[in-house]
């Protein structure tokens, strides 16, 4: 495993979207140390910041965290990456396989953009987790983000594709979803704003929207798979209990497709 | 005829003739094995035969509920046609007459992804959606894509698309040679059980046996097969018969399979059960029928099929 060592919190915010283990791998310790990862004019190196062992290997841990921590994991294509502590924004973003996980809390955006892999987060998340950054046509597209502790508002902002897997999350969660599937614990107001397609799987939620319509409670095939697929994860059980468990259905937001649905507990 | 003997029954030295076709599995589930079932059945009936039917289409096993994608009851079910695109002409009718229609039904791939034998896919989900009228919606879970239809008991989920398999093999076939019906009925059940017992494998004609076996061509003109009269007891005596005098009744059993060594292993089951059931059941003879060896591929000698125990 290479480890990357954070010497010192960073005098500025890093871009660490090119340090990745397949990215490492060719590379010499004194290669990797001149690797550019500075946002300013100061033009900071990977070595300026952290202390380099690597082993050129698909695993890579991020020994200490910061929320200065920009796009660990971007366009991540395999292997692993452990973060000991926090991230800032736009973590795993784009990624396409492999796994990435943050021991710590994420800035915003984590996972925007991701098309394969898992993402997973231990503590928070700030908003549009799984969301799209400003101007994207999409978020969360075919990735599984995970976040054990709370969401910021806008979870899965015009997500496209895959799962998002919260313990909680603010206003607007699953907002102009385009499709995919969210499952959370407790999340706030108007749910689903804007969503066209996708799922949301909920123990509890704030406020609903007027444009979300009952339809009953069915027993639906999809939701078995939905069960086995966050089984597969080892989550927390009651989040496949969840899926399992008898359903009210809400269909939304029919101010637009309307072809999205809130799952709730019945009762 | 040779003097080949399995167990102390009469078996000839030649072999089935057998032809490359394009097949395909599905997994069919319902909330009971019965309406699992149901479905299956539906779906594979009217498959004897690609020439008349179609399409060759039967059960291959029954699932629990924890070997199918959704944890349901189910039912492998194998379609075999003449080509691919034969075969998802019938595979599109099949499933949209018949497990559609079925109450709590699912569809899904039956073949595995990841075999190293699969073919093309046939997209099947993302062709049956366009009867949700633009109201089905799709989900990916665990990398395979699934279409929910809106249907009127709540959504019909079908897998987006199914693979196909290199290899299948349709017309394996093993002929008893009986004395009386009803034992010779006897030994091509038992045979029967034993050759679906084999994975990867159906039998499409009822019960797995036809009485009816026939040859290519027709003195009427026009007919592409006629009864294979060699083989039929009331022309006994007759310049082509290939019946003793003993023999009074033939009964055929006909295997497709999803690749050669499964039916090889299925039709070696079949001749064993038989040739031990069939000395107390007046079993004169097995043989296979084939068309000289000139118009398919695989030919399943029974002299291979001697040897080891059954499958």
């Amino acid at each position: 495993m290479s480890v990357l060592t954070l010497r010192h919190a960073p005098p500025e915010r890093l871009d660490l979207s090119g340090i990745t283990p397949d990215r490492l791998a060719g590379l010499s310790e004194a290669e990797a140390a001149r690797l550019p990862v500075g946002t300013s004019r100061l033009g900071l190196v990977l070595g300026d910041c952290f202390t380099l062992a690597l082993d050129g290997g698909e695993e890579l841990r991020l020994a200490g965290g910061s929320d200065r921590l920009d796009r660990v994991g971007a366009d991540l294509a395999g292997g692993t990456i452990t973060v000991e502590g926090d991230v800032g924004q736009r973590l795993g973003a784009g990624m396409r396989a492999g796994t990435i996980r943050v021991a710590g809390s994420a800035g915003p955006f984590a996972g925007a953009g991701a098309k394969g892999g898992l993402i997973t987060i231990a503590g928070d998340a700030g908003a549009s987790a799984g969301g799209a950054v400003h101007g994207a046509m999409g978020g969360l597209d075919g990735a599984t983000l995970v976040i054990g502790g709370r969401a910021g508002d806008r979870l899965g902002d015009r997500m496209r594709g895959g799962l998002i897997v919260a313990e909680r999350a603010g206003d607007l969660a699953g907002a102009r979803m385009v499709a995919g599937t969210l499952v959370a614990g407790t999340i706030g107001d108007h749910p689903g704003y804007g969503m066209r397609r996708g799922t949301i799987l909920v123990e509890r939620h704030g406020a609903l929207l007027p444009t979300f319509v009952e339809t009953g409670t069915q027993d639906l095939v999809f939701l078995r798979l939905l069960a086995k697929a966050l089984d597969a994860l080892a989550l927390d059980p009651r989040f496949a209990a969840l899926a399992r468990a008898p359903l009210a259905r809400r269909a939304g937001d029919l101010a637009t497709l309307g072809k999205g649905e809130l799952f709730t507990p019945l009762g | 005829m040779a003097d080949l003997t399995l167990n102390g029954i009469r078996v000839e030295d030649t072999f089935a003739e057998a032809f490359d076709m394009a097949g395909t599995a599905l997994v069919l589930t319902a909330e009971t094995p019965d309406w699992a079932m149901i479905a299956a059945t539906t779906m594979t009936g009217f498959a004897t035969s690609v020439i008349g039917c179609g399409a060759e289409a039967g059960i291959d096993a029954v699932l629990a509920p924890e070997e199918t994608p959704d944890g349901r009851p189910g039912v492998r079910v194998l379609l075999f046609g003449f080509d691919a695109g034969g075969l998802k002409a019938q595979l599109l009718k099949r499933v949209g007459q018949c497990v559609l229609t079925s109450p709590g039904s699912a569809a899904y791939a039956g073949i595995a992804w990841d075999d190293p034998h699969r073919g093309k896919a046939i997209t099947l989900g993302g062709a049956i959606r366009m009867f949700g009228d633009g109201f089905a919606v799709a989900k990916r879970y665990g990398g395979r894509r699934f279409w929910r239809t809106p249907v009127m008991d709540g959504e019909f989920l079908c897998e987006h698309s199914v693979p196909t398999i290199e290899g299948a093999v349709g017309g394996g076939n093993l002929l008893f040679l009986g004395r009386a019906f009803a034992d010779t009925l006897t030994v091509a059940e038992i045979a029967v059980a034993a050759a679906r017992a084999v994975p990867d494998v159906i039998l499409p004609f009822p019960g797995g046996i036809v009485r009816s076996g026939s040859k290519v061509g027709a003195r009427t003109k026009g007919m592409m097969a006629s009864t294979n009269d060699a083989y039929c007891p009331t022309l006994k005596g007759r310049a082509g018969s290939a019946l003793p005098p003993e023999v009074n009744v033939v009964l055929e059993i006909v295997i497709d399979g999803l690749s050669a060594a499964a039916i090889s292993r299925s039709m070696r089951a079949a001749l064993h059960a038989a040739t031990a059931a069939g000395g107390s059941l007046g079993l004169v003879a097995v043989t296979a029928g084939n068309y000289g060896g000139n118009l398919g591929r695989h030919h399943f000698h029974l002299r291979d099929l001697l040897d080891g125990a059954a499958a």
